[in-house]
């Protein structure tokens, strides 16, 4: 039986990696993420998790230890946020290349500069094509269920690719809730100890790393590109196993009143929570308005999205980052993309919001929502729209 | 954990009746002709064995040997990235302890090695170096030091020598090439307090292969800083790679030593040196020095052994009275 308890998510994802049995834990200490690695330290000293901790000198070297550990056959976890994450930004690429089923949490913060440690998705949308598979948690509960999901889905066999699991740095990571803890026995019996295809093991050598001259360079990537796409079926599958065994079920894209929605705000992470409230005062006024929320970002849910959004004719995306000079921001330009791919008209506003650790309320979700549609009514092109800027 | 002293007293020495005969960094690779580096790697290999798992820096040594679906390692070996192997190599060794605790993969003896170049080890990694020194990790890395980017084309890296022309380095009429001095990477890996360090030259191959011997016997981390001659940066025929090797210790600018348990241990006296300008004159990445700049050189050089003889007197004052 579950226990219900009162832990903050950084506790709760420690936790979850304590559930798992890793065997490493290399960790470098980056504000918002610094709970999880300490109380994970914690569980080693005191005897709880029978794991090695590797206190690294960098988030460089976190993730170079990360492969070399799974390398060699272990269970790996590694945890990190912000400028720790884009230090590391090197080494995801060689990870997942490896297929080296590494799980990471992070504690999603804004990018330097100016420097801030609050949150925001900048640092996991700079790391978006690194070709880990990568989701959102809302809350405190999928923090622990889904970091457990990431072992399941990274070391299947039909898988073998690193596992990003993302939550808003302070609005989940610090904050207390509760949880379901369950049973180490249940966890045990679902997650068994990670075997190996290959590994560095002298009775049986292979070299891992080799050279990729331009003739098996291409052949080698389409073989990732079609790994992390054949994974998608499989998430799935994990996430219905873990849903009998726990009772506890994840989509890759979950929608919030959208039956007959005739706008939909599309969001990922903490967010979405706000979002949802205000759809339901939104609502009560009378106004047809739903939310869809991306949990899965790679691979990207194209049929699921598609399917969840096809009712409404306006959608107010929420992109908590920020593109440069483009014509709309990371998740507008997928969702605007893949809408037009499949000759899908409708009207796509895309806001910037919750910057820094900047607070969205169910107001400006309205203000949102009203904006875009005087915008669609006007003929009017509404993107990359900073909300809450002090002029 | 016992002592590096303690840890080498009964090693497996290798002598010329028992070299060993296995090759675990195969013939084949795509090293150039005459590479010193690349025999000091495959001293290193037979000296370790079978039980070998390697680690490599990216760099000529991983370039050579690893172009799929080719490859020299007849060991298990993970190449990942240029600034890293000490970091991946921390990682390999912490996996497998936990593995072996938990009883899931059995104890046969692996020893984890990791390689990397000159750029790899003093400046790109040194950082990933230095911190799985600090940490204690059970592996042996091993610096292949030529003295220059050689796998880019031959730029400048912080153990370039004085007065060295490289590409970044070029001699030229306001230029005697490299302007600084050779950093000091095995005093820098004995800072750390490791058990073991030594410095090691192909042109004493056994000398080498014992000094790989006794690190790897050593629990805890150990360097080994190996000089290995590159006629294709150095510009200096294929054949001269060993008499270059041989020189750079006779000259008493690369000395053999080992600092066991902090202990600095003279391995090779060099009694009557012989002039820094004999080395030099052999390879043409020195040919625009000038007698007053060789002077400068001899000087540097005779200072930095009488610093080390300082060493070896401060920490092993027995051996040092030994030796005169």
């Amino acid at each position: 039986m579950a226990r219900r308890v009162g832990l903050e998510v950084s506790l709760a994802c420690a936790e979850a990696v304590k559930l798992a049995n890793a065997d490493v834990v290399a960790a470098y200490p980056i504000t918002p993420q610094t709970h999880i690695v300490e109380h994970l330290a914690e569980l080693v000293a005191d005897g709880h998790l029978d794991a090695e901790f590797i206190p690294v000198e960098s988030e460089h070297s976190a993730m170079s230890a990360c492969i070399g550990s799974s390398a060699a056959g272990a269970r790996t976890f590694t945890s990190s946020a912000s400028q720790g994450l884009a230090l590391m930004h090197e080494m995801l690429y060689i990870a997942s290349s490896m297929r080296l089923p590494i799980v990471m949490a992070v504690a999603n913060r804004s990018l330097s500069g100016p420097i801030s440690i609050w949150n925001d998705h900048s640092d996991v949308m700079g790391e978006r094509d690194t070709g880990w598979i990568q989701y959102f948690c809302e809350n405190g509960q999928e923090v622990l269920d889904l970091t457990l999901t990431a072992f399941k889905i990274a070391e299947d066999p039909r898988v073998l690719l690193p596992v990003m699991v993302n939550m808003d740095g302070f609005i989940l990571t610090h904050v207390i809730e509760p949880i379901l803890m369950p049973e180490q026995a249940e966890v045990d019996a679902w997650l068994p100890p990670y075997v190996p295809q290959l590994c560095l093991d002298p009775a049986k050598p292979i070299s891992m790393g080799m050279v990729g001259v331009p003739e098996v360079y291409t052949e080698a990537k389409r073989a990732q590109v079609q790994a992390i796409n054949d994974s998608y079926p499989i998430i799935l599958e994990h996430w219905a196993s873990f849903a009998k065994q726990f009772g506890r079920s994840y989509q890759p894209v979950e929608s919030y009143r959208t039956e007959d929605a005739e706008a939909v705000f599309v969001s990922m992470g903490s967010l979405s929570e706000t979002i949802m409230s205000a759809v339901d005062e939104m609502r009560a006024a009378g106004q047809k308005v739903g939310v869809v929320r991306i949990r899965l970002w790679r691979p990207f849910p194209v049929a699921e999205f598609t399917k969840a959004v096809a009712k409404a004719e306006t959608l107010v995306v929420i992109d908590r980052n920020l593109t440069f000079g483009a014509p709309a921001g990371p998740v507008a330009t997928e969702v605007r993309a893949l809408l037009f791919s499949q000759g899908i008209q409708k009207y796509v506003a895309n806001f910037e919001a919750g910057l820094g650790g900047r607070d969205v309320t169910r107001d400006q979700f309205k203000e949102m929502l009203a904006k875009a549609q005087k915008a669609k009514a006007a003929g009017q092109d509404m993107t990359c729209e900073m909300v809450g800027v002090k002029e | 954990m016992i002592s590096a002293a303690e840890a080498i007293k009964n090693y497996e020495k290798i002598t010329p009746k028992n070299i060993p005969l296995a090759e675990p960094f195969s013939r084949g690779h795509r090293a150039c002709q005459g590479c010193g580096e690349v025999l000091a790697l495959r001293l290193v290999a037979k000296a370790v064995g079978q039980n070998l798992i390697a680690v490599s820096a990216t760099g000529c040594m991983e370039i050579i040997s690893s172009p799929y679906p080719q490859t020299a390692w007849n060991v298990p070996w993970i190449h990942v990235a240029f600034e890293n192997a000490a970091a991946v190599a921390s990682g390999v060794e912490a996996g497998r302890k936990a593995l072996i605790r938990k009883g899931r993969i059995a104890d046969a003896g692996a020893k984890i090695v990791a390689f990397a170049g000159d750029g790899g080890t003093a400046d790109i990694g040194m950082q990933a170096l230095s911190g799985a020194l600090e940490r204690g990790h059970d592996f042996t890395y091993v610096c292949l030091d030529n003295e220059a980017y050689m796998n880019t084309g031959i730029q400048r890296s912080s153990s370039t020598p004085f007065g060295a022309s490289t590409t970044t380095s070029p001699s030229g009429s306001k230029s005697k090439g490299q302007m600084t001095w050779k950093k000091n990477m095995p005093m820098i890996a004995a800072a750390h307090n490791v058990p073991y360090v030594a410095t090691a030259s192909p042109a004493w191959h056994l000398d080498l292969m014992n000094k790989i011997r006794k690190a790897i016997a050593t629990p805890g981390p150990a360097y080994v800083h190996i000089y290995s001659p590159c006629p294709t940066g150095w510009r200096c025929g294929p054949e001269t790679s060993i008499e270059t090797a041989r020189l750079v210790v006779q000259t008493r600018i690369f000395p053999l030593y080992e600092v066991i348990d902090g202990k600095f241990v003279l391995t090779r006296d060099i009694k009557n040196p012989k002039p820094v300008e004999e080395y030099l004159k052999m390879q043409r990445r020195f040919r625009h020095l000038k007698p007053e700049d060789i002077e400068v050189i001899q000087k540097r050089v005779d200072a930095d052994w009488e610093r080390l003889l300082g060493f070896v007197k401060a920490t092993n004052p027995e051996a040092a009275e030994k030796a005169e």
